[in-house]
């Protein structure tokens, strides 16, 4: 008989204990932020898709060698390269990675020994259309060159 | 007009509970056979997100399936790459160094919290209070925010290398790992008077599902489910792997076999996580974190390997046979929620349904685990 009312009188403190707690924490400061209004700054580290890093002159540091071409799980890199009349280097002439498979493990950017890629900071991706995860690296160094 | 279904006294139906539930946290499907609110039998229908994890582990290179491990369980990734990285170094032969060891064991034992942390807020959500969760996820974000830091994601991390690791940890992550312990200790204290005391969540949970020794024995039940029913089992110590023995700490047992002790089980977990995280930052060597000599190609000699670790889910095994060459010519991932899992259909016979939902989330499934 004790017993059952010893519960009743616990049972119901533990309740006004939690209630207590969700008070206490209803007062304080959120932590959340809104998100398309505010936005947190990433970490540096942060892995978005990879980019081409450009030299002094503003062209691509790659050399085409390949080796991302090879390191990557899910052959999301296709990349082309010719050698210029007289040239003695390879020229990078297309640079495609289809982020619709990419997983961001970067074993691109560690397989280059050049330095020629490098993570972006962009997340915002949405899109409907499968076609613009199709980026066409190259070109968007023109792009940011301008 | 339509006349009412009246059931006879001894006829079942069936209820089918999933693939898209909220109670089962992914896409399992559990057939339930009912007598009224009894289950008489249930099945666990499993396979929804199968993606093949095993093959691709055998048409990929080494390096190439690093990233595959941290998508088999997204709320504790870091044991699972932990897990396969260890075994290629074993079966390879590479060294690795000890800062390495340490920083693998500090992150794995942040991403162990943060992944009962979560089953925390799930499972108390499951039972009908909303609040836990939310908290829970604040002290997680604290963890997803740390390791991000240092790894460059929040989920599915791909940060263990072979010999090593792909970044170092800087003084930001020390202190602001220093600063989550006690924070940590602190908000466990408000989990325990808000959800443990209370006695809605206690009746719910006291002496609900029983799972004997041997049941889960049987079933070759790990992690909490086990230790819950009173099984003193831990690879961390019965098995120990890379810089574990240096640390102390202890393996919560409880004999009571109910769905409480399993949730007793993980909530001592975290603390003792966190000791080990609080040691291995006062033991943290300097030095390198990748090996001077490594191979170049990754191509382990011709032989069979097995490492086994514990994971926020349980022991999860791994099994390579090498053929000499640059893939493996089988890879087996031994996934600790599998054997958990097929606890149910056994131990819910008789149960009501409502207990079988609090029992489900008590087994902290992860159905992507479960499929690989």
């Amino acid at each position: 008989m004790v017993a059952y009312f010893t519960e009743i009188y616990t049972g119901l403190m533990s309740l006004f204990i939690g209630m207590g707690i969700t008070f206490k924490e209803f007062f304080k400061p959120t932590v959340t932020v809104a998100y398309p209004y505010e936005t947190l700054t990433m970490s540096s580290r942060y892995r978005g898709h990879i980019e081409l890093v450009e030299d002094e002159e503003g062209n691509p540091q790659c050399v085409v060698c390949g080796l991302c071409e090879k390191a990557c799980p899910s052959d999301c890199i296709t990349l082309a390269g010719e050698k210029p009349e007289g040239g003695k280097k390879k020229v990078l002439t297309k640079y495609m990675l289809d982020f619709t498979k990419c997983s961001l493990c970067g074993s691109c950017v560690e397989s280059c020994s050049f330095g020629a890629i490098d993570f972006s900071k962009e997340y915002n991706l949405a899109s409907t259309k499968k076609e613009d995860f199709y980026f066409d690296l190259l070109k968007r160094l023109e792009e940011r060159k301008k | 007009m339509n006349s009412p279904i009246l059931l006879q006294p001894d006829e079942t139906f069936i209820l089918n509970v999933g693939p898209q539930h909220p109670a089962t946290h992914g896409v399992l499907r559990v057939k339930m056979e009912m007598n009224g609110e009894y289950i008489v039998n249930a099945e666990t229908v499993i396979g929804y997100i199968h993606r093949m994890h095993e093959k691709m582990g055998e048409l990929k290179t080494y390096p190439q399936f690093l990233m595959n491990l941290s998508r088999m369980d997204y709320l504790g990734a870091l044991g699972y790459s932990h897990g396969h990285v260890l075994l290629v170094e074993k079966a390879s032969g590479i060294v690795v160094p000890e800062r390495a060891e340490y920083i693998r064991a500090i992150m794995v034992e942040l991403n162990r919290v943060a992944s009962h942390l979560f089953w925390f807020g799930a499972f108390v959500m499951d039972l009908g209070g909303f609040s836990p969760l939310m908290y829970a996820l604040q002290d997680r974000e604290h963890i997803l925010d740390m390791l991000e830091s240092v790894t460059g994601s929040r989920l599915t991390y791909c940060y263990f290398r072979f010999g090593g690791l792909c970044n170092d940890v800087d003084d930001n992550f020390i202190k602001a790992a220093r600063q989550f312990i006690p924070r940590m200790r602190k908000s466990m204290k408000k989990y325990h008077k808000l959800v443990t005391g209370n006695i809605i969540f206690r009746k719910r949970l006291e002496g609900i599902a029983p799972l004997s020794k041997e049941m889960c024995r049987k079933y070759g039940a790990s992690s909490a489910v086990a230790r819950g029913s009173g099984i003193n089992f831990d690879v961390r110590k019965n098995e120990p792997y890379s810089v574990y023995p240096e640390f102390d700490f202890d393996v919560p047992v409880y004999h009571e076999c109910d769905s409480l002790a399993r949730y007793m089980v993980r909530m001592d977990e975290i603390e003792q996580s966190l000791r080990i995280v609080e040691q291995g930052l006062d033991k943290l060597p300097g030095g390198p974190i990748m090996p001077d000599k490594k191979p170049k190609l990754i191509k382990p000699p011709v032989g069979d390997y097995y490492q086994a670790v514990e994971t926020a889910r349980g022991s999860f095994g791994i099994r390579l046979v090498s053929d000499g060459g640059k893939n493996p010519y089988r890879l087996k991932l031994r996934s600790p929620t599998y054997s958990n899992m097929h606890l149910f259909d056994e131990a819910c016979q008789g149960m009501m349904i409502m207990d079988a939902l609090a029992f489900m989330g008590s087994l902290d499934l992860v159905i992507p685990e479960i499929d690989r």
